[in-house]
């Protein structure tokens, strides 16, 4: 397999803070990868390098083509979705208009109504709320909104930003399984930044685990699953 | 500035087609008043000005909304706008016998440039942050207007003195009516293309932007250009606004142009109802009615409640503020569509 992303020496800045301290990571095109971590971290800020949201030094490398110093609308249009941390909903906007935004950049309109179709199909609940106002959607329908939008993008990688977050079980569950399918039937490579490290490990092939800026194990995600050392000291199960 | 919320979300529902004939209605209602009126005097010339600086004003305002309604930016400078596309009509019509309609244009895009250039680095800031900066251009400008070496153009602090344009065609109105007529076909005008731009594609992504700047990095927009080009087309609105009102006031001076202006525009933002169209005409009419009367309407109400004590100005405009705030938090546009949404028969019981 061929790696999708290669990071080397990746640093990130918040102003005078460093909060990357020379990562190095590659992801295999098809697979889901992820950070694991404690808070602080550096997951979130991980990805927002990668999408070129935060001062950034290092190669980072998407499909062969450098992207480190690309702003992130070009970014995204090389096919990174980012499903930020907290869903990013576009509250005023209704489910159809969020969903639409996304073909924003697009010069070729055609396939728009051919997308929402798709995304339908895995996000049927999205559908019957199609013309509801996004901001009084539930948590976890926004949830699914976020990572729809994300989908509307046409995209080869998605990052996604604990997508758990203050979820009910059983809705976690519901979006897992959809990431899982959206994964193996539209090929789209994920990278996943995890608190439920358990659940993350479940879903993902690789894993990685963040401490302070560096990575410090990585790994097939069962081998870490199973390693009890790693699992008490880094991952708090 | 993310915690801004719609003052009337827009739906698909069959009210909204009742809605726009009401509002054709009156529209062609109050473009047949200067003709219903003629010479009879009934609607005085003074009253048909207050209209038209009423809809002045309501561009002014619906140009900040677009700049802070829909895309979560704030300014406390748009008087700042106001007071550049008002001497840019004065100058030209006053030193370069310019038509005064062709003014209108010319402050348009010399107000967009400058929004655009003065949005550029302000992109960097936010909240707080860009309102002082924003203050500071309020602060600055009528200051620099007063500057020894622009007054050839400007007439430094004595300001520029113009005449009405008179009717065209021989129509059988006063100056002033006909200057309501016109400014009513720009406000329309302007109105049709704020509603056209916020129902497109980069409508849509202006309230991307102010709803989560982020997540629409994320879907592909550039972020910083676009809020710059608002603040251009913010900057645009308030300029026409700012030479419309050089040309009905026929009188422009840089102390027409202080600061309380930015905040008046702001207030009526803010009362009449933000991200909101409607909302921008109520406070329009809020900025030129509030502000010119409450002073007036404090005496009376005082005198003839026999109030011991004797209130000062603005004591009126003051409380009025704070109830309207608190009882309409969404402006008078978002009031009047819950009150609306309250009263409405329910629909299948």
């Amino acid at each position: 397999m061929t790696a999708l992303l290669e990071i080397g020496g990746l640093k990130a800045y918040y102003g005078a803070t460093q909060a990357l301290h020379g990562l190095a990571f590659s992801l295999d095109k098809g697979g889901i990868t992820t950070l694991l971590g404690a808070n602080g971290a550096g997951k979130t800020t991980t990805l927002r390098a990668i999408c070129g949201m935060v001062r950034r030094e290092g190669t980072i490398r998407f499909d062969g083509q450098p992207i480190d110093t690309m702003a992130t609308e070009d970014i995204v249009r090389l096919g990174v979705a980012h499903v930020p941390e907290g869903r990013g909903t576009f509250v005023g906007l209704s489910v159809e208009e969020n969903l639409k935004i996304a073909s924003y950049g697009r010069r070729d309109k055609t396939h728009v109504p051919r997308d929402l179709e798709l995304v339908f199909t895995y996000f049927p609940r999205l559908k019957e709320r199609i013309h509801q106002q996004a901001g009084t959607l539930s948590g976890g329908e926004q949830q699914m909104l976020a990572i729809a939008r994300a989908l509307m993008l046409g995209p080869r990688l998605m990052l996604l930003d604990e997508p758990s977050f203050g979820l009910a079980p059983l809705i976690v569950q519901e979006i897992f399984h959809i990431m899982r399918r959206i994964n193996e039937e539209e090929g789209v490579s994920m990278l996943l930044v995890e608190q439920n490290a358990a659940l993350a490990l479940d879903l993902a092939d690789n894993a990685y685990v963040l401490e302070t800026g560096n990575v410090v194990m990585a790994g097939p995600a069962a081998d870490i699953r199973n390693d009890e050392g790693i699992r008490k000291s880094y991952l708090g199960y | 500035m993310t915690a801004i919320t719609s003052a009337a979300p827009m739906t698909d529902d069959p009210r909204r087609s009742l809605g726009s004939y009401a509002m054709i209605g009156l529209l062609v209602l109050a473009a047949a008043l200067p003709f219903l009126v003629g010479k009879s005097g009934w609607i005085s010339n003074f009253t048909f000005l207050q209209l038209s600086l009423m809809i002045v004003y309501a561009i002014a305002v619906l140009g900040l909304n677009l700049l802070t309604g829909f895309n979560g930016q704030i300014s406390l400078g748009h008087g700042a706008f106001f007071a550049v596309g008002a001497y840019t009509a004065a100058i030209l019509i006053d030193q370069y016998s310019v038509n005064a309609w062709l003014t209108l244009p010319i402050a348009a895009i010399l107000c967009f440039v400058i929004g655009y250039l003065f949005g550029l680095p302000a992109l960097r800031l936010e909240g707080h942050y860009l309102a002082l900066a924003t203050f500071g251009l309020a602060i600055a400008v009528p200051q620099m207007l007063k500057y020894r070496h622009l007054e050839p153009f400007t007439n430094g602090v004595m300001g520029i003195n113009l005449i009405k344009p008179d009717p065209p065609f021989g129509l059988p109105l006063s100056s002033d009516q006909w200057m309501y007529l016109a400014v009513l076909v720009v406000a329309v005008f302007m109105f049709w293309m704020a509603r056209n731009l916020l129902n497109s594609r980069p409508g849509r992504a202006m309230t991307a932007i102010r709803d989560h700047t982020m997540a629409a990095g994320t879907m592909g927009i550039d972020t910083s250009r676009y809020k710059a080009t608002v603040f251009g087309i913010s900057a645009l609105y308030v300029g026409v606004a700012g030479a419309l009102h050089a040309i009905i006031f026929e009188f422009v001076s840089p102390d027409s142009f202080r600061f309380e202006l930015s905040i008046a525009i702001l207030v009526g933002a803010v009362v009449g109802g933000v991200a909101s169209l409607p909302g921008a005409v109520i406070g329009g009419i809020f900025v030129q009615f509030i502000e010119k009367y409450a002073d007036a309407m404090t005496k009376k109400i005082s005198q003839a409640i026999h109030l011991p004590l004797e209130l000062q100005p603005w004591t009126l405009y003051g409380l009025t503020l704070i109830v309207l705030i608190y009882v309409m938090p969404g402006g008078i546009a978002g009031g009047l569509a819950m009150l609306w949404a309250k009263i409405k028969p329910r629909q299948g019981g």
